[in-house]
């Protein structure tokens, strides 16, 4: 065994990278619950390609058949339903955990100075995330499978000048039909999941190169015992892999417990108007995203029609997603974590959550005049997170932060 | 020839100059594939006119046709539905149908048709390309006693009166699209093809 293992590390750093890595790459020791998600985040992500992989085996992506084969998957094929269910419930706990995993970075201030990079990976993956998520919605071919890719498709539409000619391109025809949900196939299932695990590399490298930071916000790399070893830092293996199976069991509990009792999970993880055929004649009653772009789609409503343009609501949407970008920039508080901010970060960011929340459930309800001033009033907020930061941070009354990590 | 005498600007120039040239011709490369991507030869021919016989449409009545996979409504306006037509111009976004492109010059009056008593109208909203409900009851509990029949889209909540157009404070920037169409007989109508002088 030792003589085959030398054999392959002459050729490959097989126990190179397992030390590198894994036994002796170095984590804070003071890793709390919010650790688990991004672990989780990478378990999804292989959940969901290999339940895909089953899907394609039965799926047909033709504007004729892939409703009737998504049925045929859910009643003939064995265990389709399973697998099926599997995608589906996959697919909102992906942005469970993520959303999970981002607040972590907020408040203990993940993406801050030498951890920029990781942050602007992630968002990035959080980015492709969301494409995937939505070309995948199209795929069953339901009623709103077809109404959500039209409303979002046409989103690009209202981009100025050449936006008409950007959305025929998308969808490749005068509306939403076979050959969109055929390239979106396309994408699902090969482009975009190549993206996202080269990003899911970028961003562990990244990690890997300066390392974790931790609840307390201090860089363990700066006290080191004799061995070069952090003083505050245990190995990954065995201790983190270990804690991180705990909260992979107790994930897979949950996990399993909505695919066998309640896969739908009332409407928000399949919408009931999707058990319908498209019918490009018709749009149903009541249209809503699923739930995790509720949050954006709710900002997109909020804004009235400027000089006979939809366009500043389209570009108001898309920047509120893309401001997470600038977060390691707009942060100039002298402190990481939420433990040593003072009270005027831990407010904004209360609000900021409350105005995330709020216009997710608010995206989900329909426009009503109240409604949508509730969300004009939210936005308002959730963009004031992000602009007035340079000013809140720098001014709050932080603590001194130890030079070792707490318990 | 020694190591020592490398010509570094001569290097760095036929550096810049493959790189430019290789960037070039990577993007000349996507150039056949993000084309592949637009409306094929086949999707481009399938918007074929449709004929419609009116005779099937009563008073009142709202009958959704397919043209290049979108509803096309045709419905039949009676008097009073005309008559109330002409009463909101105020709450109106573009009551003269003033914008270019939201229908044919033969269809730009105040009934935004050819004849007064049947619209014919591409039932997408003009907001982000939902469908819009037919709600024709006149002042519907929902959409206030001032009501006077038209459509609400379920998407975003947008506005239209019996003539497709778009009232004042809907999320939609424009009216309704009128397509194309002309009148082939007393009670047949073509929508996809303009009437000419033929």
């Amino acid at each position: 065994m030792e003589k085959l293992l030398n054999w392959v590390d002459e050729r490959f750093p097989l126990t190179a990278s397992y030390k590198a890595h894994l036994s002796e790459y170095f984590a804070p020791k003071n890793f709390n619950f919010w650790y688990f998600f991004g672990s989780l985040a990478l378990l999804v992500l292989v959940i969901q390609i290999v339940s895909g992989i089953f899907l394609t085996m039965h799926y047909k992506p033709d504007a004729a058949l892939a409703f009737a084969s998504v049925e045929y998957i859910m009643r003939d094929v064995d265990y389709g339903w399973l697998v099926r269910y599997i995608h589906s419930t996959g697919a909102s706990m992906f942005f469970v955990v993520v959303y999970l995993h981002m607040f972590r970075g907020l408040i203990y201030g993940s993406y801050r100075q030498p951890r920029e990079l990781i942050w602007i990976f992630g968002v990035i993956i959080y980015l492709v995330l969301m494409a995937e998520a939505f070309m995948g919605y199209l795929l069953p071919w339901g009623q709103m499978s077809y109404w959500g890719a039209q409303v979002i498709i046409n989103l690009f539409a209202a981009v100025p000048v050449i936006g008409e000619d950007l959305s025929i391109w998308i969808r490749g025809d005068y509306v939403v039909g076979d050959a969109t949900l055929n390239r979106f196939f396309a994408l699902h299932v090969i482009a975009l999941p190549l993206v996202l695990l080269g990003l899911v590399v970028a961003h562990l490298v990244a990690l890997h190169e300066v390392g974790s930071n931790n609840p307390d916000g201090v860089e363990i790399k700066k006290l080191k015992d004799e061995h070069g070893k952090p003083l505050d830092g245990i190995p990954f293996h065995p201790y983190y892999t270990v804690k991180d199976i705990l909260g992979v069991v107790v994930f897979l509990m949950v996990f399993a417990a909505i695919v066998f009792f309640a896969p739908e999970m009332g409407g928000y993880f399949l919408e009931y108007n999707n058990f319908i055929p498209a019918d490009p004649l018709k749009t149903p009653e009541h249209i809503a995203p699923v739930w995790y772009f509720t949050p954006y789609y709710a900002i997109l409503r909020a804004v009235p029609p400027i000089l006979g343009s939809q366009f500043p609501g389209v570009a108001l949407m898309g920047v509120a997603v893309l401001i997470f970008f600038l977060l390691p920039w707009l942060d100039k508080s002298p402190v990481k974590s939420i433990r040593y901010r003072g009270p005027k970060f831990k407010i904004a960011l209360t609000l900021f959550v409350i105005a995330f929340i709020g216009l997710g459930i608010l995206g989900i309800l329909p426009a009503t005049e109240l409604y949508t001033w509730i969300s004009r009033v939210l936005s308002v907020v959730y963009f004031a997170f992000f602009l007035l930061m340079p000013w809140y941070t720098r001014n709050d009354s932080v603590k001194p932060v130890p030079e070792r990590v707490t318990k | 020839m020694s190591e020592t005498s490398v010509d570094v600007s001569k290097r760095r120039f036929l550096v810049t100059m493959s790189s430019a040239v290789g960037g070039v011709a990577a993007l000349g490369a996507t150039v056949p594939f993000v084309l592949s991507m637009n409306p094929s030869a086949r999707a481009k021919a399938a918007g074929a006119p449709v004929e419609v016989d009116l005779s099937k449409v009563e008073p009142g009545m709202l009958l959704a046709v397919e043209w290049r996979g979108q509803p096309v409504w045709v419905v039949q306006r009676t008097p009073e539905m005309l008559e109330l037509l002409g009463k909101h111009d105020d709450k109106l976004t573009d009551a003269a149908s003033d914008s270019s492109g939201q229908q044919p010059e033969y269809c730009k009056n105040p009934t935004r048709s050819i004849k007064p008593e049947y619209l014919i109208v591409v039932g997408i909203c003009t907001h982000l390309g939902c469908s819009p409900t037919f709600r024709k009851e006149i002042g519907a509990a929902d959409l206030g006693a001032d009501w006077a029949g038209g459509w609400f889209c379920p998407c975003h909540g947008s506005r239209f009166d019996l003539a497709g157009r778009v009232f004042n404070g809907s999320p939609a920037p424009t009216n309704l699209v009128i397509p194309p169409h002309k009148y082939l007989s007393e009670s047949k109508v073509l929508i996809g093809e303009d009437q000419g002088a033929a």
